[in-house]
């Protein structure tokens, strides 16, 4: 049966792009099992709301958490999704030797939805050891490494309240999640840049179909620091005012932060749950920080990311795009739907809610596609005004009611890293 | 506990100083007394100059033994989904970028920004072979070289193809050394093969719950890799060095254990 649906997703996949672009050479790697999973919990925590009611609501009501930059310690002229109250929020007691604004937004986000008890009792049903655990960041918690620098002891040290090694590294926060929620399966950090909490969803779905785990604990948590205000400033791709994805106008884009966690499990467990329907990854090799001028490489997520899922372009109801409002990233990604894609799929960027969360984009983006599904509207692109001709009619402004049976999510980072999400709604 | 599917190994590749390759390693780690070889600086020979004159430390030592591996695999590096695992990214860079924003954060250079990403020595890999499929970047913690093999033996098993797996850590610089112990750059590279005609050895994989006693690290090896976690590869080196079948216990997390019989 999975070969079945294996076969005449690849079908429909060559057909359809001989009908709305050249026919392309490459086939899709998808040898394994199809088999979508259950999405039985998700959580989202950013700029634009905390949970998914405050998420949902300002994505209906186009209302942006964007602010003007208002961090003193970096007084750049620009744009930031920063979630308010973090800086009021320390962590409780028991792990105050975890502090760090990254493990902060990571203990928020998990206590919205009800999401830290729903992950407990996955972990009470199934037994620690069978629930992996698998978190995406891009720069973990280096915003207490540079405070550390800042706050050096007269020899040039660490101070004695910042030696915590397991602060410092790469792997703090799933770590840190580990910790608190008693885990002991398989346990990942994904540092990809911006595709990072995108990946952790392909790496669940091969751990649980190799029967490794019986359910998996995905998400990604980045935070605002001075490593990425400054680096992207260097790089010259912060906008000085809220970025405007696809517009003709666009200037670059804003940095954000923010926090999510989905809970994955045996689609048998509820068939009424969405589902991650199929995962595609791909790699541009090309250049650090400039996407494929052709889009290849995210051709290539996307395709395998449709076959996965024995979804053909027409299938596709809602596209949650990558949308960064940088010059390159808009043309190219805007360039692929128009050619892949027909006017009865709706497309939009919504970076301008929530600013780049760079690491845990994929996750906010994720839940962006999953509430669309849920609730039955296709999020437009804020901040834009007239998009670039380059856009072809999928690529909307405004929000549209639509019933959306199958969402994708876009998520391309430095070093040519990308990946394509296909969700789709449960069984009604 | 958990079995993966069983993987063959078929390159093998190292690179740290006085361990160019191998062959080298292979020497030391079956006992042959042998000059050292003096390597301070990888050839990483398959980037383009301009990318291997801007490439950090890191980025260098991951290549240069994900290229040993492959040429030793026989395999075309354009074919490889891979994994490159490491606990910290480039501790030079991470030094440089902490130092500068606490001095003067608007000198931040836009390359080393770049190239401070976790996933840079990934990116060069796909840049200079030119591979476009499947490119991760992982890490997790002084575990990261028993979660990397994890996931690319899942990887290789689940999709039924072979997978590049790399796992590389620096010595940390400046004021991190007061919080990270590694001392001494260690690169190692596996091209791993579900069903392979051409393997040096085979893994069988098992998950245990609960911290395993580790396999001990072989003795003859400088004391500076012992705060590397991709020289928690070692004891794996040393019995494929030997050709010596049997178990050995790698640590996947801080309370999972990967348990590796292998056969020759």
């Amino acid at each position: 049966m999975d070969e079945v649906a294996h076969g005449n997703g690849s079908k429909r996949v060559r057909a359809h792009c001989y009908t709305f672009a050249p026919l392309r050479i490459f086939r899709p790697h998808v040898s394994d099992r199809p088999v979508p999973l259950a999405i039985t919990a998700y959580t989202v925590t950013c700029a634009a709301g905390r949970g998914r009611e405050a998420f949902a609501r300002a994505l209906a009501e186009r209302k942006s958490g964007l602010r003007e930059n208002d961090l003193a310690q970096w007084p750049l002229p620009c744009w930031i999704g920063r979630v308010a109250g973090i800086e009021d929020a320390p962590l409780p007691p028991a792990w105050a030797a975890w502090e760090s604004r990254n493990h902060r937004l990571a203990w928020l986000g998990l206590n919205q939805d009800g999401f830290r008890e729903r992950a407990l009792a996955a972990i009470e049903r199934y037994g620690a050891a069978r629930v992996a655990l698998i978190l995406g960041t891009s720069t973990s918690s280096i915003g207490e490494t540079e405070r550390a620098y800042r706050e050096l002891d007269a020899d040039g040290r660490f101070d004695a309240t910042q030696r915590r090694s397991r602060v410092h590294n790469s792997h703090a926060l799933a770590a840190f999640v580990q910790r608190t929620l008693g885990a002991r399966g398989p346990c990942l950090t994904i540092s990809t840049a911006c595709s990072s909490s995108a990946k952790v969803f392909a790496s669940a779905r091969r751990l649980l179909h190799a029967g490794l785990a019986d359910a998996a604990i995905v998400g990604g948590v980045d935070t605002l620091c001075g490593s990425v205000l400054c680096g992207f400033n260097a790089l010259e791709l912060v906008s000085a005012e809220p970025c405007r994805p696809f517009d003709v106008a666009r200037s670059g884009l804003s940095l954000g932060e923010g926090a999510g966690f989905a809970l994955l499990e045996d689609m048998q467990v509820d068939k009424s749950a969405p589902r991650l329907a199929g995962t595609g990854e791909s790699a541009d090799a090309h250049h650090m920080s400039a996407p494929h001028p052709g889009g290849l490489g995210a051709e290539r997520a996307l395709d395998e990311a449709l076959a996965r899922a024995g979804l053909a372009p027409a299938d596709v109801d809602y596209i949650n795009l990558h949308g960064t409002a940088s010059r390159q990233n808009d043309a190219v990604e805007a360039a692929l739907i128009a050619r892949r894609f027909p006017v009865t799929t709706l497309a939009g960027s919504t970076k301008g809610w929530t600013g780049h969360a760079l690491g845990a984009a994929g996750i906010v983006e994720a839940a962006a596609a999953l509430l669309a599904i849920e609730r039955g509207f296709a999020p437009g692109t804020l901040n834009a005004r007239e998009l670039d001709p380059v856009c072809g009619p999928q690529i909307r402004i405004d929000n549209a009611p639509r019933r959306v049976r199958v969402a994708l999510s876009n998520s391309f980072g430095f070093g040519g890293n990308n990946c394509c999400l296909a969700f789709a709604a449960g069984a009604a | 506990m958990s079995a993966a599917p069983d993987i063959g190994i078929e390159g093998i590749g190292v690179w740290a100083p006085q361990l160019p390759d191998w062959s080298a390693a292979r020497n030391m780690l079956c006992g042959n007394v042998e000059q050292a070889a003096d390597s301070t600086r990888p050839t990483a020979a398959i980037l383009p100059a301009g990318e291997r004159r801007r490439a950090p430390e890191s980025v260098l030592i991951a290549v240069e033994a994900a290229q040993q591996a492959c040429a030793m695999a026989r395999r075309d590096p354009r074919e490889l989904a891979h994994v490159f695992a490491s606990a910290y990214g480039d501790l030079a860079i991470n030094d440089y970028l902490c130092a500068t924003l606490a001095r003067a954060p608007l000198e931040v250079s836009p390359t080393k920004f770049h190239n401070s990403v976790h996933n840079a020595a990934a990116g060069y890999w796909t840049i200079a072979s030119g591979c476009m499929r499947a490119s991760t970047a992982v890490s997790a913690g002084a575990a990261s070289f028993g979660a990397g093999l994890l996931e690319a033996a899942v990887r290789a098993g689940g999709e039924s193809e072979p997978v590049l797996l790399v796992a590389y850590d620096i010595a940390a610089s400046g004021p991190l050394r007061d919080v990270i112990a590694s001392r001494s750059a260690f690169a190692v590279a596996l091209v791993l093969a579900p069903r392979s005609a051409s393997a040096l050895a085979r893994l069988h994989l098992r998950l245990d719950d609960g911290a395993a006693p580790l396999a001990p690290t072989p003795p003859l090896l400088h004391a500076s890799h012992r705060g590397n976690p991709a020289a928690a590869s070692l004891p794996l080196l040393a019995a494929l060095a030997r050709r010596e079948p049997g178990r050995l216990n790698l640590a996947a997390g801080p309370a999972l254990s990967l348990n590796l019989e292998i056969s020759i």
